[in-house]
This record gives structure tokens, C-alpha cells and sequence, in this order.
């Protein structure tokens, strides 16, 4: 992609950059890192109205070119052509929000001044319309001597005349300009930022804000806290009530693919590894795509919206409580999805200790690849009735229930562990919460769904590599060596995989785990999920041809194998579980080294262990 | 008066900014968010169950949000705009 003319999309952050960068290259993006820093490159390409293909570049929102993240350093770098592992942009789009001109032309005038070929976005035009305001982007144009465009990113306005404008400026500078480094006084840049932005206002008429509306409720004490957790809540029991429907469709085509194999195939190795090992393994955890798809859309809505940072917002207080930033908040919030994009959000935290204790407990959130364990457990072990609240028809699912007192644990866990390690390891002083609150949006659905479809992808990317190649290895060790046709002996318990998960389990037994959870908490360290392909193949390698025949479920082989204590001891541990190597890796790499990894395993082992034997006990006391 | 004691929704001015009670780039940041001497400004929400949380008020055209830390370090003033710096005038 090199030789192509590069052109770096620039603003403050809620400019409604990202919308811009959606709606101009579609779906045709890449989503990598820069060498060295963990910090995403967001690229992608669209054509000039010649057909010319131009890479474009979404660096990280930034206030300033002077970096306080090593988000914004990354910015200040690649403008100034410093960022290794990338070239200088051949041009700069400045993305302003038109509602909020003195701040944003500031850092547009900084940028300007660099001496790049610049385009300036006027963005959410609509918006600032919305509030009463009206904006002469020609005035603005003749201040700050660089072309000026309205656009409303999100209704694809202004982008036919935003790729005529780049054309002749590509055109007319073909010859590289150096930036220069040169740094204007901020007191200046303000008061000029301040007059044009003046200057270039046709009328402003104070208007009913949609936002401060909002507001009144969803930041108040009270009812914005109510509000919060019951977004919570219907979150996760939509993961259950909406996903019944697709789930059953794709665990339809599964059972069919085993089976068309199976009648296909004469019985023998090649046989039982299509269909024990790679379409039982994989399939039982493509089933959950549906699940992770509608927490993905709640966490992207919330995003979307301009919701997330109310709920830091409402959130600080407890933060601060237990000694974290509310800052804090967002990151833990997207780890729910999964841990090592949450642990890469951090970067955001100023405050080293803050930050290293907010990555410390980023795995305690219950992450997506935790919920196929959760889901089949659930599924298997807890009746799906419904619950009535005391008050009227209204019902809530006890699936539902169990699944939403699980997140509940993980999250207080982790609050309890931040108090404990800003109280130890961690000390230090609290760091603070200095938030912009950006106006509330209706995302466009566009938007939503390509987020949605990138997750699709790295799942089900996972799903065809880490987990596939777990599960066959996991496969290969069950299979071998073959147990005696008459010797009396399980095949799992002859196999390598099985005499390794016995010794194990002499450490397990206590909390209630049998050999086959053994076994799978092994592969279970690749991928989470793979704990749920890993138990698949296990009862799938060890049915015996009756049951094999009744074509049963994972869930329905569960209940028969395991006692109620051992179900739940298994979903306590996986609320504490030691977390999958991808987050260990993301962790190392944020922190600099193996010291705080090799700390949040071995406390996270601590605090499951303890977890699943207290559950064990306790069900096993409680007669359940 | 500091922000912390501005009554919600009453419109008000920065009157002075205790830079030295922020860190450098807590009061950065504070900056880039058009916080300075003259700046209009309005309690919006105070956050937190028991109102200990951080603070939310419009400056200028923009809702930020901030520890009671940080607003303590502000000083407002209500009542008409005067005396203040010339960058200010409509």
C-alpha cells in the first residue's frame, strides 16, 4: 500500500472523526498497530473522483500536539513525519465540530501552521444547526486560509466535495513540504481560534439542547444510576432472549455437517477427527457468535451514542472509592467484550499506577470468550424459567438472572481487587477525571453494523486458528495412544491428554473439578472458549455408539456427568479464570516486561481456586 | 466562589484559576478544554449517590466533566460579564 498518496484524518476527539473515516472508505478498511506501541493504526482506502486510490489514515483523537498519552504521541508523530512505520502524510483533513469552533479551530490553527496541505472538515453541521447555530464556512475558509467543507459525516454530506478539494490539492503539491516543529503560545492559538470562530458565527440562537434534555435524567444521581443498570440488565438478558433463535439455526447446521460427514466417511482416525475434533470442537463455539455479536452491538451503541461517558461519569464516584480513576471506567466497560482491547484503552489513563492497576484488573471482567462457558453451563444446569418479580405478569429469566449475578461478581471482585492493590502494590495517589462529555448522537446504523462485522471476523478468525488448532492438538492428544478394544478402559483416560488431566486434577479435586475439567482448563489458557470445544470433544471421543446415536447435546451430556456443585464451582472459577494468552501478551507489552503479567496470573489463580472450592463447599453443604 | 459551590444551572465566569493546585498536565488538559480566566460557565450535574462524585458544567460550548479536586481550584463569579480580558468582548 505504500506507493499511494497518504492523507491523515486529524481532530479533538468527539469531532465525529471516525464517522468521517467510515463514511469515505466504507468497509475497505485494515485495522494493525504501530510498531513498537500498541496503539491501532486505523487505515483504509477510497478513490478520488478520478478513480485515484488514496490511503486514509484515522490517527487518534487529540486536543493538542503536545502528547500527555502515548494515544497522542502517535498523532503528533506521524504529523511531524516521526512515527516509525509510517510515512508523512501528503495531506491533512482537520476534522472540526462546527458546535464547538473555539475549541477545535485552536488545534486546527496548530495544525495549519505545521505547513502540510491542509483541508479543514467542518463536521455535524446538523448538529450545531440542531442547536440553534449557523456557520459561514466561506468566512472561515478566508481566516484560516485553507479550504473549508461542511460536512455531516454521518449522513455521507460534503464527501463528493471534501474528494474534489483533496484532488487539487494533491495536485497542486507535488512536492513534499517538511513540517515545521515550531510551537505557537497556547494563549495566542486561543484568542485567534476565539476570533475567527466569532467571525464566521451567521447566527446563534439559544435553543433547547437535545443533550442537556438527556442529561437531566441520565446523569441524575439517582434516576441516571437506576437507568444505567437497567441498560446493564436488558443488555445481558437480550445476550440470552435474542440470540435463541439464530443459535439453534447454527447449531442445526453443525449437527448436519458432522452428520453428512459421518455418513460420507467410513468409520475410522480421519472420521472421528472431522467430526469429534473439528466440527464438534469448532462448531460448539461458533454457536456463540450470535451471543457475542448482541453484547458487541450494546458495547458499540454505548460507544456510539455518547452514553459511555455518562456512565464514567456516574461511575467516578465508586471508582474513586476503591482508588481508581473514572477514566477507568471505559476501559473495564469494553473488556466485557474483551480484555485486550479494554487493557489497550488504558493508555488514556495519565496516571501510571491508575493505569497499571486498571490493566491488573481488566481480566476480572467477564469477557466475551467467557460467555460460551458460561452459556453452556447455564444452559445445562439452570432451569430456564422464568422468575416473577413479586409485582404484576412481568417475569425475568433465571438464565438471564445467573448470567447477570456472574458479570455482578466479576465486577465487584475486581472492585474489591483494586482496593487491595491501590492499598499495596499499586500505592499511590489517586488520580483524577477530566472528561469531555460529548452531545448525544444517533449512531449511524451503518457504522454499527461494520463494527459488528470486524468482531464477526477476528471471532470467527479465532475460532478458525487459535481455537481450531487447539482443539485438533487436544484431539490428536485424546486420540492416542488408542486404548485396548477390550482392555476395560475409557480412551480419554488411556490418552496422553487424559493421564496429563489426571495428575492435574490430584491439585482440582478439592474445588470439585473432575478429569474432564482438568482437561479442558489446558487448552482453555490459548482461548477461553476453548474450554466449551475442548469438553465437546472429550464426551464426544468417549460416547459410546448408543449414545452417539441419540445425537445429544454438550449442555444434555453435562448434566448427566456432572453434580450441581461441580457446575457452578466451574462458572465461579471462570469469573476469576487465569486469563488467555493474548491478554497476558497485551499485558506484557503494557507494562514493559513479565513482572505484572506473572503477577495477575498468579493472583488470578489465587482468587479462582478459592472461588470454585468455595462454591463446591457451599453448594455441597447446602445439599444442592 | 469556587465551582464547587456554584449553584446548578446558574450561569457564571471564571474568575481565576489556581494552576499551581493542578498538575501540569491535569491543568494541560484543563486548558484544551477552553478553560481559562473569562470563561463562561455552569454547573450542569454533580455526580456520585451521595454528591461526592465529579462535576459537570458547560464552558463555553462544551460539557466537561471533573473532580471536586479540580473545581475547588476554580474560582467563579456570577452576575454580568465586566472587567474581564479584551478577547472576551462579543
Amino acid at each position: 500500500m505504500t506507493g499511494l498518496p497518504l492523507i491523515a484524518l486529524v481532530g479533538n476527539p468527539n469531532a465525529g472523526k471516525s464517522a468521517l473515516f467510515n463514511a469515505l472508505t466504507g468497509a475497505r478498511q485494515k485495522l494493525g498497530n504501530y510498531p513498537g506501541v500498541t496503539v491501532e493504526r486505523k487505515a483504509g482506502r477510497f478513490s478520488l473522483s478520478d478513480g485515484r486510490p488514496i490511503e486514509l489514515v484515522d490517527l487518534p483523537g487529540t486536543y493538542s500536539l503536545n502528547p500527555t498519552s502515548p494515544d497522542e504521541q502517535v498523532t503528533r508523530d506521524v504529523i511531524l513525519g516521526k512515527q516509525a512505520g509510517e510515512r508523512l502524510p501528503d495531506a491533512l483533513v482537520v476534522v472540526v465540530d462546527a458546535s464547538n469552533l473555539d475549541n477545535h479551530l485552536r488545534f486546527a490553527l496548530e495544525l495549519i501552521a505545521l505547513g502540510l496541505p491542509t483541508i479543514v472538515a467542518l463536521n455535524m453541521v446538523d448538529l450545531a444547526t440542531r442547536d440553534g447555530l449557523e456557520l459561514d464556512a466561506h468566512i472561515l475558509s478566508r481566516e484560516l486560509g485553507v479550504p473549508v467543507i461542511s460536512t455531516v459525516a454521518v449522513r455521507k454530506r460534503g464527501l463528493d466535495h471534501l474528494r474534489t478539494e483533496l484532488e487539487s490539492m494533491l495536485d497542486a503539491n507535488a512536492g513534499r513540504v517538511r513540517p515545521s516543529g515550531e510551537h505557537r503560545d497556547f494563549e495566542g492559538l486561543r484568542q485567534e481560534a476565539r476570533r475567527i470562530a466569532r467571525s464566521a458565527i451567521v447566527r446563534e440562537t439559544p435553543s433547547r439542547r437535545l443533550t442537556a434534555a438527556v442529561d437531566r435524567v441520565a446523569l441524575h444521581p439517582t434516576a441516571g444510576l437506576i437507568l444505567l443498570l437497567a441498560l446493564l440488565f436488558v443488555m445481558f438478558q437480550a445476550v440470552y432472549a435474542w440470540s435463541e433463535a439464530p443459535i439453534a439455526m447454527i447449531e442445526g447446521l453443525v449437527t448436519s455437517a458432522g452428520d453428512a460427514v459421518a455418513a460420507t466417511l467410513p468409520d475410522g482416525l480421519l472420521r472421528s477427527f472431522l467430526v469429534d475434533g473439528v466440527i464438534n470442537g469448532v462448531g460448539s463455539v461458533i454457536t456463540f457468535l450470535p451471543q457475542i455479536l448482541i453484547l458487541f452491538f450494546f458495547i458499540l451503541m454505548l460507544e456510539a451514542t455518547g452514553y459511555m461517558v455518562r456512565a464514567a461519569f456516574l461511575m467516578d464516584g465508586l471508582m474513586a472509592r476503591v482508588g481508581l480513576s473514572g477514566r477507568a471506567f471505559i476501559p473495564l466497560l469494553s473488556s466485557f467484550a474483551c480484555a485486550v482491547p479494554g487493557i489497550m484503552a488504558t493508555r488514556t489513563i495519565s496516571d501510571p499506577k491508575d493505569r497499571l492497576t486498571t490493566i491488573l484488573i481488566a481480566p476480572l471482567m467477564t469477557c466475551s470468550a467467557r460467555l460460551p462457558v458460561y452459556a453452556v453451563i447455564i444452559g445445562a444446569f439452570i432451569p430456564a424459567r422464568t422468575v416473577a418479580l413479586g409485582f404484576g405478569p412481568l417475569g425475568i429469566g433465571l438464565q438471564g438472572l445467573v448470567l447477570f449475578c456472574l458479570y455482578i461478581s466479576g465486577i465487584v471482585g475486581a472492585m474489591l481487587a483494586a482496593l487491595v492493590l491501590r492499598r499495596t502494590v499499586t500505592k499511590g495517589a489517586s488520580g483524577g477525571f477530566l472528561m469531555e462529555m460529548p452531545k448525544y448522537q444517533w449512531p449511524r446504523p451503518q457504522d454499527i453494523i461494520l463494527g459488528l462485522w470486524q468482531r464477526a471476523v477476528i471471532f470467527l478468525k479465532r475460532a478458525g486458528t487459535i481455537i481450531f488448532t487447539s482443539t485438533v492438538i487436544l484431539w490428536m492428544l485424546l486420540s492416542f495412544p488408542k486404548a485396548p478394544e477390550h482392555g476395560g478402559v475409557s480412551q480419554v483416560n488411556y490418552s496422553v491428554a487424559g493421564r496429563i488431566a489426571n495428575g492435574l486434577n490430584v491439585v482440582l479435586e478439592p474445588i470439585g473439578f473432575n478429569r474432564d475439567i482438568s482437561l479442558a482448563l489446558i487448552p482453555a489458557m490459548a482461548a477461553r472458549e476453548v474450554a466449551v470445544s475442548a469438553l465437546a470433544t472429550v464426551y464426544s471421543l468417549d460416547a459410546d455408539e448408543d449414545e452417539a446415536k441419540l445425537e445429544r447435546s454438550l449442555g444434555d451430556r453435562l448434566k448427566d456427568k456432572w453434580p450441581l456443585p461441580t457446575a457452578l464451582a466451574f462458572l465461579a472459577w471462570f469469573v476469576f479464570a487465569p486469563q488467555c494468552i493474548s491478554t497476558i501478551a497485551v499485558t506484557r507489552r503494557e507494562t514493559n516486561g513479565w513482572k505484572w503479567p506473572l503477577f495477575m496470573i498468579g493472583y488470578l489463580f489465587v482468587l479462582a481456586y478459592a472461588a470454585a472450592g468455595l462454591t463446591y463447599w457451599t453448594a455441597t453443604v447446602a445439599g444442592l | 466562589m469556587r465551582l464547587t459551590d456554584l449553584p446548578l444551572r446558574q450561569p457564571a465566569y471564571v474568575d481565576l484559576i489556581d494552576w499551581n493546585a493542578l498538575s501540569a498536565s491535569d491543568g494541560q488538559r484543563l486548558r484544551e478544554f477552553g478553560l481559562c480566566e473569562g470563561a463562561s460557565v455552569e454547573a450542569l450535574h454533580h455526580g456520585g449517590l451521595l454528591g461526592r462524585g465529579p462535576i459537570a458544567c458547560k464552558v463555553g460550548r462544551m460539557t466537561i466533566a471533573m473532580r471536586r479536586n479540580h473545581a475547588a481550584a476554580i474560582t467563579v463569579r456570577t452576575g454580568p460579564q465586566d472587567g474581564l480580558r479584551a478577547d472576551d468582548e462579543a
